[in-house]
């Protein structure tokens, strides 16, 4: 990665005087990381996600991360308060949120805080802040401008007071609604952003409201770029290199409530749960059109339930839900592998357990996922890596529910979900869209579960179909559906059940590794941290060291031929975003050590000794981070 | 005859298929002797016969308990799902296949403790299916327990000192429900009363909510036999928007006239415990029904290919 300074060094004078275009310097790089901070309510979220989505329209590498309170309305202007948004851009495709933000535009110095604590910032980071709080009459809030400022004062930050309130003052009553337009403008004056394009988006955005609210944004984001324009000495150009291939821009939470509309699937079932909503809110405006509904249940378990009752009559149907919802849909989930009702269900994974970390990333669902059913629950468990594979694997995971009579489970997480990539336009098909409801009669003889004793695959039948009348159960059960009262009828349902898995699993193609095949470490990761732990491997080997990853997205059954790419590298390490004893910690031995989830899935099921490293801070794994784990993971003697 | 599988693919084809009781009859019923379950699967089975519903378009949905056994014995499309959880699982059914005739058979522990929730709520989606709630006053299958409609007093295994708490009104707490639009109760010791509440239920276009009361031979023999033997502590309510056998006129001479329209004196009726009162409650055909609600005009692949490829612009760079 390119590191730069935001701000040429040059330019140290207290009072701006108007620089002429001409003497601005350019800082010309091939990427470069903003971040918008400030309350909840005061628009930092929109305006990022704004310049992202424009910057991504005119064919910058995007990659967004939300920075988000747990609360809906924390007491403004403290460090946990912070709302907001990195936004990471770059000449080429971008993969993850990178390490430390080059420019920062601030609200009040509080969020600035906060994203200082969690060294978000470069060390010569530019910070646009907000100047009102400096002088403010009121004298508690100077004071903690101050220790505000004197913590900070150890970095090399570029503070660059911006009069944003005084400012937008000229333009509207109330600068709370409103600071982030000008906000906006500024950016897109620093970054060269195409302003029509942005004002496109705005009108987009605020569709709902009226034109004068439109206007009045309108006019903010002008007065921005203006002020910009005449007050700072520098701009930023990250070059723009089209790119082959049309391309949308989204987050992985439209990206799955397309996927889901694109594989032709016409009725999700949910309940209200953070990072999911906002999938299904996405869903419930456009879903109608496609014939499809969202139906809202009263609880989780009622959502899973309406989603198994309304496949079992017809087109496979999906759920989504995150973490807690998961834990709760147990039960059903188990009904559904019983009765071979196939069933997507989506898990847009937050930090756990319990309510944990509602709005943040982690990865820890993994193991709840493939095992949390009580008996013995076979289903495929899939991951998404990017935006893309989020719209894709909506359509594969339809698929594969209806051709194996199963349940598919998407471990998505917060990461995806909120976080915006362009990617390449998906080439809507046909045979991506389900298929109308045989409803002919079923051939005589055909049993429920006419199960190929060598692969364990059935036809499924549906009501409305003559001749085919059964009891689905969850009771084990027999090749009739008719309950087991022996014991060879339940081995032989389990064995059924279990072996389409296997027959499932031989259909993958083993995963490809990521730089040279053999090596002397090899990172295996799997779901949102592909571009962070490809980065950090790329830094490695720049220095030499022979590493190389492995990202899967079949979790189970897991991908084949694992055990022979393992073994071709001296040491394998998994990078998570879950828990994991650190081996050196008190009482912490080989032997009760918890691991990462993937690392105990690969150890049980290659009996390799898969290492793991993993961290669970609640935000995304930054490159440098996995990076300086890989150099403390080298094999000795490596 | 051509066969063209739903019957409603074809309306302008014949069916000239018929179904005799024995016809809707799968596996031999396995309840204990004197089970109430009987005389309710007999009612159902000459119901489904009576009005000769095709056994591929009608589906039978339960939840866990003695009574949940149902579906297996009725030979049409069955679910039999988890404890309490019938009706999330009719309601998917119904949400997409508003063609099917759904029918939901519950305990008195699946429906009113454990699927709580699920039967308040269903209750104010009105999905146009009948539920049927089986009440015994006691866990069965699991051997005596004591379930949220025990009568104060009455002893299990979990409360042998006796029920501490007075037992739930179900038909007051489903009044109460918005947009409850049938509320009925029945017993199994008067087939003729399931049967017509069941008809009733059936053809009313709504959430149809009937309990019927009965007796576990095992745990709860006692329940009903004051009301089996005294004709007196029964009374019939009558109305022809509601159910009226004018064959049990001779066994049960209290009976009042309520019009099932009534939902304030429905709750007064449910509310008095000097009776046990057998017929329609409440009744409201004019309730919005949810399937209907919901209801989407499907779109061929091709029209969903045009309109998803219009919204990818829209995400366009």
């Amino acid at each position: 990665m390119a590191s730069s300074s935001a701000a040429a060094p040059a330019a140290k004078k207290k009072k701006a005087k108007t620089p002429s275009p001409q003497n601005k310097s350019i800082i010309k790089v091939a990427e470069h990381t903003v971040e918008v901070v400030s309350d909840p309510g005061e628009g930092a979220q929109k305006c990022a996600q704004t310049f992202g989505r424009v910057s991504a329209k005119m064919g910058n590498g995007v990659w967004t991360v939300e920075i988000i309170p747990a609360e809906i309305q924390p007491p403004p202007r403290t460090p946990p308060s912070t709302s907001g948004n990195r936004v990471r851009i770059g000449t080429k495709p971008v993969t993850n949120w990178g390490d430390a933000a080059h420019l920062v535009v601030a609200f009040n110095e509080q969020v600035l805080l906060h994203r200082h604590r969690a060294n978000a910032l470069n060390d010569d980071c530019a910070v646009l802040i907000e100047s009102m709080w400096e002088a403010h009459d009121d004298e508690d809030i100077r004071k903690e401008w101050a220790a505000a400022m004197e913590e900070m004062s150890g970095k090399r930050y570029r503070f660059i007071k911006v009069p944003m309130e005084e400012q937008c003052l000229t333009v509207v009553d109330n600068p709370r609604k409103g600071k982030n337009m000008f906000v906006l403008g500024m950016l897109a004056n620093i970054y060269s952003r195409n302003l029509d394009l942005i004002r496109e988006q705005i009108e987009v955005e605020f569709r709902k409201k009226s034109q004068a609210v439109i206007d009045a944004n309108l006019a903010l984001l002008d007065l921005g770029h203006a002020w910009a324009e005449a007050n700072l000495d520098f701009t930023v150009d990250v070059p723009i290199e089209p790119p082959p291939v049309p391309m949308v821009v989204m987050n992985g939470n439209q990206a799955i409530a397309m996927g889901a509309v694109a594989s032709g699937m016409e009725l999700c079932a949910m309940y209200p749960i953070t990072p999911a909503t906002s999938a299904s809110h996405h869903l419930s405006e456009i879903f109608e059109n496609y014939g499809g509904i969202v139906h809202q249940a009263e609880d989780e378990i009622a959502a899973v339930g309406v989603a198994i009752g309304s496949s079992f009559a017809g087109k496979v149907a999906f759920t989504i839900t995150s973490g807690p919802g998961l834990a709760l849909k147990t039960e059903f989930i188990g009904l559904a592998v019983m009765t071979e009702t196939p069933l997507v269900l989506v898990d847009v994974q937050r930090g756990g357990p319990s309510t944990g970390l509602p709005t943040k990333i982690e990865q820890s669902d993994l193991l709840a996922a493939i095992w949390g059913q009580p008996g013995d629950a076979p289903k495929v468990v899939m991951a998404p890596a990017t935006m893309e594979e989020c719209f894709l694997c909506m359509i594969t995971a339809r698929r594969i529910a209806e051709a194996f009579r199963c349940v598919v489970m998407v471990l998505s997480d917060a990461n995806l979900a909120t976080g915006v990539q362009p990617f390449p336009r998906p080439n809507v098909t046909r045979d991506w869209i389900a298929a109308p409801l045989d409803l002919s009669p079923v051939p005589d003889g055909q049993k429920p579960y006419d199960w190929d004793p060598k692969t364990g695959l059935s036809a499924r039948i549906i009501p409305g179909r003559q001749n085919g009348m059964f009891r689905a159960t969850g009771l084990s059960h027999d090749e009739d559906s008719k309950i087991a009262y022996s014991p060879d009828v339940h081995e032989r349902g389990c064995e059924m059940r279990a072996r389409k898995m296997a027959v499932f699993q031989q259909s993958l193609r083993p995963p490809k590794v990521y730089g040279v095949d053999h090596g002397d470490l090899l990172v295996v990761g799997w779901g949102s941290t592909i571009g962070a732990i490809e980065e950090a491997v790329d830094r490695a080997r720049e220095e030499g060291l022979a590493v190389s990853s492995l990202h899967l997205r079949f979790l189970s059954p897991l991908e084949p031929g694992l055990k022979e790419i393992f073994n071709r590298f001296t040491k394998v390490m998994t990078v998570e975003v879950n828990y994991s004893d650190d081996p050196n910690a008190p009482y912490i031995t080989d032997e009760n050590r918890r691991r990462g989830q993937l690392a105990w899935l690969l150890r049980a099921t290659t009996l390799v000794d898969v290492d793991c490293w993993t961290r669970v801070p609640g935000h995304p794994l930054r490159p440098g981070q996995i990076h300086e784990a890989i150099r403390a993971h080298m094999p000795k003697g490596a | 005859m051509i066969q063209l599988g739903c019957s409603l693919l074809g309306s302008a084809i014949a069916d000239d298929r018929s179904w005799e009781m024995d016809d809707y009859q799968a596996a031999t019923a396995r309840w204990c002797s004197g089970c109430g379950d009987h005389a309710v699967l007999a009612a159902v089975q000459r119901f489904l016969a009576d009005l000769q519903l095709p056994p591929e378009e009608t589906v039978f949905v339960s939840g866990i308990g003695c009574s949940s056994r149902f579906p297996h014995y009725i030979n049409s499309y069955g679910f039999h799902g988890l404890h309490g959880r019938a009706l999330p699982l009719a309601t998917g059914i119904k949400l997409r296949r508003p063609e099917l005739q759904v029918f939901v058979v519950m305990g008195d522990g699946d429906c009113c403790s454990i699927g709580a929730a699920h039967w308040i709520h269903t209750t104010r989606y009105n999905p146009n299916m009948v539920a049927l709630m089986l009440d015994n006053g006691v866990y069965g299958l699991t051997k005596n327990q004591t379930s949220p409609t025990s009568p104060k007093g009455v002893r299990s295994n979990t409360q042998p000192k006796g029920a501490f708490l007075e037992g739930m009104n179900p038909i007051a707490t489903t009044l109460g429900v918005e947009n409850a639009s049938f509320v009925a109760q029945t017993g199994d010791w008067v087939p003729d009363h399931i049967y017509a509440v069941l008809k009733a239920a059936y053809e009313h276009r709504g959430f149809s909510f009937v309990r019927i009361l009965q007796r576990c031979p095992q745990y709860t023999d006692q329940l009903y036999l004051n009301a089996m033997r005294d004709s007196n502590t029964i009374e019939l309510l009558v109305h022809p928007d509601g159910v009226d056998v004018p064959a049990l006129k001779q066994i049960y001479k209290n009976e009042v006239y309520h019009d099932p329209a009534d939902l304030v004196n429905a709750f007064r009726l449910a509310q008095l415990d000097d009776k046990i009162r057998l017929g329609v409650f409440y009744r409201n055909d004019d309730l919005p029904v949810y399937e209907e609600v919901r209801r989407v005009s499907p779109k061929t692949a091709d029209e969903k290919i045009a309109i998803l490829n219009a919204e990818l612009d829209t995400y366009a760079l």
